[in-house]
């Protein structure tokens, strides 16, 4: 009898406190991300801090890899158990998601608050903007474009800090024969394209990746220039170590934060991981956008709201995606990530050397640099990736088949 | 009137034919018609015809993992058979502690293949693992590098793979020779034959059901391997350890490209169709046959 009643208990007990909770006034609203680690966490806290002081409930939803976060998120859409808001990155990530008609539109709000005129820069719209609605809250800008370096091995081995790949491979062999690793790189396959991107940026330009890779100009991949970067990257891996594949990218960076190794390239997240080993920027470490003309990609996260059978949950909906574009949440957020934020009208005082380096690089609109994964399906990145990480792996895959390779992909139709 | 005389059981089986046929058949189907359409990150009915078969072909990397599968497969189920009968055979002699040493050969067996993967993972990097240790005892010249090696990294997943799973085909085995009558041991040291001699040529072909049960179930594990390379290697250096189902998982949760991933996934199916079609209408159709006549 007793054991009859503790199951009926078990059943009903959680059903009666749904009911409560949904008769309350307040908004209830789950997020779905990735950021679990230090740093990422401390930046989302921000926006649930913010959002429960609007007396509203957060339930957090925090799953490891971005992979998994999409899959899941993808799934529960699919399964007709939406998320409120779910993280995505800036990219064509969740295109099919637009096109299938199961977001929500956040138009409403956007034009209300006049999004238009105060997200910079104007191609973080373009990412959003369907058919002339809104579909995603662009949060924060990640950038590739950086070299991070150990201060006290190039003084160690008396050279100055490089400031581009040709000058980092020319100290290389020194930096070797005095028993360090001179280029750090986690032999992941997107850390791998990730340093070729930015290998391919610092010796092309912007306008010449664009041809590559908005256009899909195989003459423009054609003309001779693209082997030199292979080249190069080829160059820059003689000088990993043999501990490189599969290793994560923070313990990575933490080479070059103890010395081991002298540089790593990696985007600004990086920072977060030199922050809280306690070390100063353009003192202990510098951080350098290789190449003559400097580029910052644009990178980041958008969230987007599912659309859901409840109508009461749109309302929830405009309100957190007007909130993740407020100012102060913007200051707040984007101090904790390390990332710029997606308006000019931030406060960016605490902002370090580095941060503020980006700070000054995006207000010059030539100087911002779109990624293969703004114009192509990740099909078509991934497929790229491949082979570049192939060719990073393997001796014998020469430039010449790479080349075809890659025309291969750029030809496909992805 | 044969075939009626078993109805109840047929009955009692039913519901599992039903389910077999409608999520089994249904999912087969079902990953078919949409390997046909040019679905990304949700499937939609948009046909491109055989496109996605096409692309697949052309993939460098699904080449390099078909070859992965049959290397592991060759290499783990060979490993795991060889080394699974010498353990049996030597915990066979009646030696003290056996229950000891059955423990610790089974061991590895209730392990996870992701906590296998981690282990090995440790024990084979480079910079940590062995190879520095042995570099810190002096033995400079020690070198041990499989891990990082593109060509040698699979047989690096076998070695974790085997460790893994010999010690399970002991267990069958020594189940096995427990089973051999203690006569045809007499006649076996009546007659002289040496020791090896009546294990090879005497008592292997008396356990013929035992290896076959093994290669079965390590067969089965073969075409399906994926958490113990994705926490070994993660498929790497480069893509130089996938697989096959990795292609396939790959395509399904990262890259969004899931016309790719239902082709890749019917690709595997036909061909493990193909390798078991004929052991299985052997075994089962022509043995009995057989048996029966």
């Amino acid at each position: 009898m007793k054991k009859i009643f503790s199951i009926l208990l078990t059943i009903f007990v959680p059903l009666s406190f749904t009911n409560v909770s949904k008769a309350g006034s307040h908004m209830e609203a789950e997020v779905i991300h990735w950021w679990t680690s230090g740093g990422e966490q401390a930046a989302i806290s921000q926006f649930a801090e913010a959002w429960q002081e609007m007396g509203n409930t957060w339930i957090d939803t925090a799953i490891t890899g971005g992979d998994n976060a999409r899959g899941t998120t993808v799934n529960r859409i699919i399964g007709g158990n939406p998320p409120t808001a779910a993280q995505f990155n800036i990219s064509k990530q969740f295109v099919d998601l637009v096109e299938q008609g199961l977001l929500q539109s956040l138009e409403e709000v956007a034009s209300a608050e006049g999004w238009r005129d105060f997200i910079y820069p104007p191609e973080l719209i373009e990412t959003c903007e369907f058919e002339g609605e809104f579909y995603c809250v662009p949060v924060n800008i990640h950038s590739w474009q950086w070299m991070w370096i150990n201060n006290d091995v190039y003084k160690q081995v008396g050279l100055p800090v490089p400031q581009t790949f040709e000058e980092f491979l020319a100290g290389a062999p020194k930096i070797q024969e005095a028993g360090i690793i001179p280029l750090a790189l986690g032999g992941q396959t997107w850390q791998e394209s990730g340093m070729f991107g930015v290998v391919s940026s610092s010796i092309l330009g912007f306008p010449h990746m664009q041809k590559i890779f908005r256009d899909k100009d195989v003459d423009t991949l054609r003309d001779g220039r693209f082997e030199d970067v292979l080249n190069t990257y080829r160059e820059l891996n003689a000088f990993t170590d043999e501990g490189s594949p599969g290793r994560l990218w923070n313990d990575t960076t933490a080479m070059v934060i103890e010395g081991k190794a002298a540089m790593q390239v990696m985007g600004d997240w990086a920072r977060g991981e030199f922050a809280v080993a306690g070390k100063e920027a353009m003192v202990d470490y510098s951080c350098v956008i290789p190449g003559k003309e400097k580029y910052v990609a644009l990178g980041g996260d958008v969230f987007v709201f599912p659309k859901n059978d409840d109508p009461k949950v749109k309302e929830v909906q405009l309100a957190m995606a007007s909130m993740m574009v407020n100012p102060t949440v913007q200051a707040k957020f984007n101090n904790a990530k390390g990332s710029l934020p997606m308006r000019l009208d931030v406060d960016t005082s605490a902002a370090d050397a580095c941060m503020q380096m980006g700070l000054d690089l995006i207000q010059n609109p030539d100087a911002i640099m779109r990624e293969s994964d703004d114009w192509n399906t990740p099909a078509f990145t991934n497929a790229w990736d491949d082979i570049i990480s192939e060719f990073r792996n393997d001796p014998n895959y020469t430039v010449a088949q790479v080349m075809d390779d890659l025309e291969g992909v750029l030809t496909s139709g992805l | 009137m044969s075939k009626f005389r078993n109805i109840a059981s047929i009955i009692a089986l039913l519901p599992m034919i039903i389910i077999s046929l409608t999520v089994f058949i249904g999912c087969i189907i079902y990953s078919f018609i949409y390997s046909l359409t040019n679905s990304k990150l949700i499937p939609v009915t948009n046909f491109v015809g055989f496109d996605q078969y096409d692309r697949l072909f052309k993939q460098r990397k699904w080449d390099v993992a078909v070859e992965n599968i049959f290397i592991y497969g060759f290499v783990f189920t060979i490993g795991c058979l060889i080394i699974g009968f010498l353990l049996a055979v030597l915990i066979d002699q009646k030696i003290r502690g056996e229950s000891l040493f059955r423990t610790i050969f089974l061991y590895p067996y209730a392990m996870s293949f992701v906590v296998t993967g981690l282990v090995w993972k440790w024990v084979l990097n480079p910079t940590f693992g062995l190879e520095n240790s042995m570099h810190m005892w002096g033995f400079s010249w020690f070198q041990l590098d499989w891990l990082v090696n593109r060509d040698l990294a699979i047989y690096a997943v076998c070695i974790a793979a085997v460790w893994q799973g010999a010690g399970f085909v002991m267990v069958l085995m020594l189940a096995g020779l427990r089973g051999i009558d203690e006569d045809i041991w007499k006649s076996l040291s009546i007659e002289g034959v040496a020791k090896w001699k009546s294990y090879v040529f005497v008592i292997l072909p008396m356990l013929r059901p035992m290896v076959v049960t093994a290669i079965v179930l390590i067969a089965a594990g073969v075409v399906k391997v994926y958490d113990l390379i994705l926490a070994l290697t993660s498929g790497g250096p480069g893509y130089a350890t996938t697989t096959p189902a990795m292609y396939v998982m790959e395509n399904f949760f990262q890259r969004a490209n899931l016309g790719q991933a239902f082709a890749a996934s019917i690709i595997m199916f036909i061909s493990v169709v193909c390798i078991l079609a004929p052991w299985a209408f052997y075994e089962f159709y022509l043995r009995n046959k057989y048996a029966t006549n």
